[in-house]
């Protein structure tokens, strides 16, 4: 279970992680300054296990990698959003940050609501609210890429070729 | 204001948007043509595709993180001829990380003998120059901006480092084939009025999640009579508006300037791919001719407005730069309205020109000359004002006029300055009053 910390829509990558702060791919790094300009104390306060909460196209911007990257080395345990960008959908499933889309929750989860997050089902538990939500099904490919905690450890066992087979 | 807000109160008789559907038999459109020929099949919009890649892009920002990857999959390059990097981002180094970034990749091109790398300037502009784009090309880069490439015919798109590092090692990378938004454009612009004034305003239209997913097809009448550096402006700034993929269909134009302006890699000759008989998500049709200066106001860029509307606000920098509007025809329109005058005492002024060849160019014709003259700053080549690295940041309370296609708050400094995203020529004009300014009363 952990906190939600909502964000607003069209979150950009640069709101996530400023272009200043992206000489280093240190996770941990990055995460001292994740959204540092639209939430300061969301990097002083994060606990392992909260959740990320945004609305429509959630990571628009940059194809920086530090954004979902950044997110990741916070401790975040997942980002709920209405809809996401192209390029951080797909970099956030490379790097295995789990991503879910669910409007219905999205409208429904507070700042500091307490959320509970079935990864493997995508069920979305509003602790606060007492209600329940079921994140939209990812396609089979990017939930074999998932399942392997990112792309890169997908290549370590298997040939690309079997992403789609 | 909500993009769908924005296209109901549009006051434009000349929109039109619609759902189209052809009778008889769907072929396919542009994405869907180019994703054919690539599978040896015909395919559709929604399928999965796994797809051999023709070149790989990546610049300083986005190369370690891939060299990372890279390391980790444990695997072998598996064509190095397709490997592009490029110094751009962050370059010269403004500090010392940068420094340290750019040395990691110097050996990471002398450990792989690497043949394409670069210091040439803005990677995009820097890979049409160089050939690399060709119609019906792959061409992948870690930068959102890949989806540039599209004016070449090619399919380009901006992905993550990490899969960067992956397509070195495999050659490939899945795609899933988008709908399309076919942006059909008649008449010819006014005097003074721009492909990046008729981009921004299709922003404006469309939003910046306007295109999310989708592969978003330029043409018409307009398109076709534009040279290739206007029509670059479309498919770079397709990005904004949240396109896998901003496409204009190669012609006579796009083979003319391989032929002429490019090693091409040695590949022709190129097949002239165009949609066939298509079926498309949505149209929105524009005739571009009573369209005025258009400017993409502070935070977002589908904050348009006519230039009009935010004339004679005070700006502190102009900066003329960037792979949207750094070209040698663009630095011609500036030094042309800056000739034999001076930019405003109060306003900084700064040209960046997008590649090393570019800026030779202007050099030789006289145009670097006419901008110093005239008290602009001509800085090296590179992408560092754009992202807020070095050569023209901005201080809180700032505001600036640029060439850029991204107007982030905080992208170039201060995330207490404000980014406003306009034509050379109104870039130029704003440069001699301090105030945003219309082009057409100066030209």
């Amino acid at each position: 279970m952990g906190k939600a910390w909502t964000f607003g829509e069209n979150m950009n990558t640069d709101e996530i992680i400023p272009g200043r702060y992206n000489i280093t791919i240190d996770p941990l790094e990055l995460a001292k300054n994740v959204f540092c300009e639209v939430k300061p104390e969301y990097a002083r306060n994060v606990q392992p296990g909260d959740v990320i909460v945004g609305g429509q196209n959630f990571g628009c911007g940059s194809s920086r990698e530090h954004a979902p990257i950044a997110i990741k080395g916070s401790q975040a345990k997942c980002v709920i959003a209405v809809s996401f960008a192209r390029i951080f959908f797909r970099n956030a499933i490379n790097i295995g940050l789990p991503i879910l889309e669910c409007p219905e929750a999205v409208a429904d989860i507070t700042e500091g609501d307490e959320i509970e997050v079935d990864l493997s089902s995508g069920g979305i538990l509003n602790r606060t609210n007492g209600r329940q939500y079921q994140a939209r099904p990812l396609p089979d490919f990017v939930l074999k890429i998932a399942e392997a905690g990112g792309i890169v450890n997908f290549l370590k066992e298997h040939e690309i070729q079997e992403l789609l087979r | 204001m909500k993009p769908k807000d924005n296209l109901k109160t549009c006051d434009l008789d000349c929109l039109r948007l619609d759902h189209r559907v052809h009778k008889g038999d769907v072929m396919g459109t542009l994405i869907e043509e180019i994703f054919s020929r690539k599978s040896g099949r015909a395919v559709n919009a929604g399928e999965i595709l796994l797809l051999d890649v023709d070149y790989i892009m990546s610049h300083d920002n986005t190369t370690p993180l891939a060299i990372k990857a890279f390391r980790e999959i444990g695997k072998p390059i598996l064509d190095k001829n397709r490997v592009v990097l490029h110094l751009d981002h962050a370059y010269p180094a403004p500090n010392v990380l940068a420094a340290e970034n750019h040395r990691k990749i110097f050996d990471f091109v002398k450990e792989q003998e690497l043949p394409h790398f670069f210091q040439q300037g803005v990677c995009h502009q820097v890979m049409i120059e160089e050939g690399f784009v060709t119609p019906g090309s792959i061409v992948i880069g870690a930068d959102s901006h890949s989806n540039t490439y599209g004016a070449m015919g090619a399919f380009g798109t901006g992905l993550g480092s990490t899969e960067i590092g992956v397509a070195w090692v495999t050659g490939k990378c899945w795609f899933k084939v988008p709908e399309t938004i076919r942006v059909e454009l008649h008449g010819r612009t006014q005097r003074g009025v721009y492909a990046k004034d008729v981009m921004i305003h299709i922003a404006g239209l469309l939003g910046m999640d306007g295109g999310t997913y989708r592969s978003v097809e330029f043409g018409g009448e307009y398109i076709d009579s534009l040279p290739l550096h206007e029509r670059i402006i479309f498919p770079n700034m397709s990005t904004e508006i949240g396109a896998k993929c901003g496409l204009i269909a190669a012609d006579q134009v796009t083979l003319d300037y391989l032929e002429n302006e490019t090693p091409a890699r040695g590949k022709g000759p190129f097949e002239q791919i165009r949609p066939v008989n298509p079926r498309y998500e949505r149209v929105l049709e524009l005739d571009v001719s009573p369209l005025a200066p258009q400017v993409a106001c502070h935070p977002d860029v589908d904050n348009v407005k006519p230039l009009e509307q935010v004339e004679g606000l005070e700006v502190q920098q102009v900066y003329i730069g960037t792979c949207t509007n750094a070209r040698y025809e663009d630095l011609e329109i500036v030094a042309n309205m800056l000739k034999g005058k001076k930019v405003d005492p109060y306003t900084r002024v700064i040209v960046t020109p997008a590649s090393a060849r570019i800026y030779k160019k202007a050099l030789q014709n006289g145009l670097i000359e006419i901008l110093m003259d005239a008290g602009c700053t001509v800085t090296g080549t590179g992408c560092g004002a754009c992202i807020g690295r070095h050569g023209g940041i901005l201080a809180p309370g700032e505001r600036a006029l640029t060439t850029m296609n991204r107007n982030f708050i905080g992208r170039m400094g201060s995330p207490l300055s404000e980014i406003y995203l306009a034509s050379p020529a109104t870039a130029a004009a704003t440069a001699l009053t301090g105030r945003i300014t219309d082009p057409r009363g100066m030209m």
